[in-house]
């Protein structure tokens, strides 16, 4: 690989710093008492602590998965602590009261904490380490019905949604990190939109993980009633650590008659050094149950960060006229690996599903498409339609594409496209020529690329995938 | 009219995966001038064109290159494009996703920026095009798609004339502009390259056949053969090739070289 681009791949991480913060850190292990204690902590009820330790149970039965391309030293999960809260003096009454320290966090982060400071009409959920450290414009939801809090608030305050949800579309034993997370998770995002409401703002949750050896293990629930629509959107940062830290998330998502949810994930974990030291194992679990008639999941996802990433966010098309979307663009750079994609499954009539991925490998990084579309045999007149575009920059990368297809009724259509393509000397070259510097020239084909993605994002964030690109792959050109 | 010398080459030897190519290309080109530069297959022209431009696969081993009085190998390639030498190429490459339209405003504001003349907005350059497009008997559709992604050979050719066009360059190298055209395709393309000959520009052919130059009448035809010039000529040069073939050429190389 020439020098230029060897140049344009290598970006220093820029959220790599460590908050000094006091933090109530639980010690390293995993057993039931570990997990009472959690519980104990966040004063939870016994119907969620049994739902926990069944998840746990299970865990104890299953075997990591072996079958994701990727490589890493076995996980030793006694070695982890499950739990890390920033130590809050009393509790909080507003956001006066928030540690200065973890204000200045997330400023420099660039995440608005202070309402009259947010991005106009993005309502944020902020999740440090294990706890959420606050929501912004509840109370301007609350006016429309709208429940937008930590999972561990909704806990307390509506006990009764989330039991019903919680586990209905990734049930506790459902698979290896799905069941770790059920038995641990610590706190996430909850969002309730009543019937018929259009959520007035994005919805946003970002999350940070700063302790080098805790876990971080969240949970987020979306429930979309009949004829609602919510927008909602993740964003992830962690300090630079030359140790592994595990994230294991779920995500679930409830779509019921005629509502839509659309999920957009702007992913940027440490992804470890240029020599594959440190980083996030990112392995999370998202699903959508699209439970309703007519009913409508959208994921759209940029992943930039991470040392490995393991997710395939899902829709269940259950209801009929059902629509299931998956809109990816995935990034590895040095030595990261990535193993993504989705799974569509149609159970309703005349259900359908749209996959567009693109994959962007660089250094001698690995990232591999893997995707399920199943058919099922009542699923009459389903359509799929799938496109999974690869770029490979340099030549000591790779990617794969793994697509699985079962078609269970003779009525389905089912179209997949693929494609590999490489930014190769020869491209550089002809823009060189036309007097385009090699990072312009970078990004303008990156950025064409991915196009079919960042039009499915909301604006600002989409302006931010763009200029995240950029800085993973821009650097001094020589 | 400013006969000036725009570009000065002497000397001139390069390699290719350490092979040598360029064995010693003396060359003078000025102002108003076309130069046809013919020859075999294999025998250098086109890495000629390649290294003038600064192709990265390309060591030059020897000799030096002035472009307006400048020395040009001290300058990377999009320098060289920003100072006014532009590159036809033979394969033009194909840049999925990226339309032409963006590309070609880029490209154009980019070197508009290095003269220190105004650049263009997208409305602006929209104008701009459409009268260049015309030009050339182009379809404005081929701006929506992406650059020579699934373009016909002939479209490509023309693609990279209307490059030409927009970024009127000083000095233009054209790498088998003919090669693949029918021949309309070819009228069209040697019209929009006569009408786009200038006093103060040059424009160098390279091709290997004498069809391009029915219509675009060079000052001199130079013949190239293993990586040197050995016969400089007028335009009835290139006749007499194209009956003759290039042997007696570098047969009577070798008696010279001999006596």
């Amino acid at each position: 690989m020439s020098t230029v681009l060897q140049n344009l791949v290598n970006q220093p991480y820029r959220h790599g710093f460590v908050t000094d913060i006091e933090s109530d850190v639980v010690p390293k292990g995993l057993s039931e008492d570990v997990i009472r204690l959690i519980s104990r902590k966040k004063n939870e009820p016994g119907w969620l602590l049994d739902f926990r330790l069944q998840a746990y149970r299970h865990w104890l039965t299953m075997r990591e998965p072996a079958w994701p391309n990727v490589k890493y030293p076995k996980i030793d999960f006694q070695d982890i602590s499950y739990y890390s809260a920033p130590k809050a003096k009393k509790k909080l009454a507003s956001m006066d009261e928030v540690d200065p320290e973890l204000l200045r966090t997330f400023e420099k982060l660039g995440v608005p904490m202070h309402e009259q400071k947010a991005l106009a009409g993005v309502a944020v959920d902020v999740i440090f380490d294990s706890v959420s450290v606050t929501t912004t414009y509840k109370q301007r939801l609350a006016e429309v019905g709208v429940v937008f809090c930590s999972f561990s608030e909704a806990v307390r305050d509506h006990p009764e949604l989330v039991r019903k949800y919680l586990g209905s579309v990734v049930p506790p034993g459902d698979n290896f990190y799905g069941a770790l997370n059920s038995a641990v998770f610590t706190d996430g995002s909850f969002c309730y939109i009543p019937k018929g409401v259009r959520c007035p703002m994005e919805l946003s949750t970002y999350f940070r993980i700063n302790t080098q050896e805790s876990g971080q293990f969240e949970r987020t629930l979306i429930v979309a009633e009949d004829g609602s629509y919510v927008s909602y959107l993740e964003g992830c940062t962690a300090p630079k650590f030359d140790t592994n830290q595990l994230h294991a998330a779920v995500v679930e998502l409830v779509a019921l008659d005629n509502a839509e949810i659309k999920y957009s994930t702007v992913q940027n974990w440490y992804a470890g050094d240029e020599k594959g030291i440190g980083g996030i194992y990112n392995f999370v679990t998202k699903r959508g149950l699209c439970r309703g008639v007519n009913s409508k999941i959208s994921w759209t996802q940029v992943e930039t960060g991470s040392a490995i990433t393991w997710k395939y966010p899902s829709c269940v098309l259950l209801g009929d006229n059902a629509i299931g979307e998956f809109y990816s663009v995935a990034l590895t750079n040095h030595h990261q690996q990535a193993d993504t994609g989705t799974k569509m499954v149609h159970i309703g009539r005349n259900t359908r599903s749209t996959i567009v991925s693109k994959g962007i490998s660089a250094g001698t990084s690995n990232n591999s498409y893997r995707g399920l579309v199943k058919i099922g045999a009542n699923a009459t007149n389903a359509r799929n339609h799938s496109q999974c575009d690869s770029m490979l920059i340099g030549d000591k990368c790779g990617a794969n594409t793994f697509p699985y297809i079962q078609v269970n009724n003779s009525s389905a259509q089912v179209e997949h496209e693929a494609s590999t393509s490489k930014i190769g000397e020869d491209q550089l070259f002809y823009f060189a020529q036309r007097g385009i510097g090699a990072e312009e020239a970078v990004s303008m084909i990156i950025n064409g690329f991915c196009r079919d993605v960042f039009t499915q994002l909301p604006m600002e964030f989409a302006v931010e995938a763009t200029k995240l690109l950029g800085l993973k792959l821009e650097g001094s050109v020589g | 009219m400013t006969d000036k010398v725009l570009l000065e080459v002497r000397g001139l030897t390069a390699k290719v995966a350490g092979i040598e190519i360029l064995k010693g290309i003396d060359l003078s080109v000025r102002s108003g001038q076309v130069h046809a530069i013919m020859g075999p297959n294999g025998s250098g022209k086109s890495t000629f064109a390649k290294v003038l431009a600064g192709h990265p696969d390309y060591e030059v081993t020897g000799g030096d290159v002035l472009f307006e009085g400048r020395d040009l190998f001290d300058r990377t390639p999009e320098e060289r494009a920003r100072a006014g030498l532009f590159l036809g190429f033979q394969y033009p490459v194909e840049i999925p996703g990226v339309t032409n339209s963006s590309f070609l405003r880029l490209a154009y504001n980019t070197v508009q920026g290095a003269r220190g003349r105004d650049e263009l907005d997208p409305l602006e350059f929209d104008d701009y095009v459409q009268d260049k497009l015309k030009l050339l008997d182009m379809d404005p559709a081929f701006l929506e798609r992406s650059v020579n992604e699934g373009f016909s050979g002939g479209e490509k050719k023309r693609n990279e004339i209307l490059q030409l066009a927009i970024l009127e360059p000083t000095l233009a190298i054209l790498d088998e502009a003919d090669s693949g055209l029918d021949i309309d395709a070819l009228r069209i393309v040697a019209n929009g390259v006569s009408r786009l000959r200038l006093p103060d520009n040059a424009v160098i052919l390279v091709t290997h056949y004498q069809r391009l130059l029915n219509y675009i009448t060079p000052d001199y035809v130079h013949v190239m053969d293993e990586g040197r010039i050995i016969k400089t000529g007028d335009k009835e040069l290139a006749v007499e090739l194209e009956s003759r073939g290039y042997d007696w050429v570098a047969d009577e190389y070798r008696s010279r070289q001999a006596a």
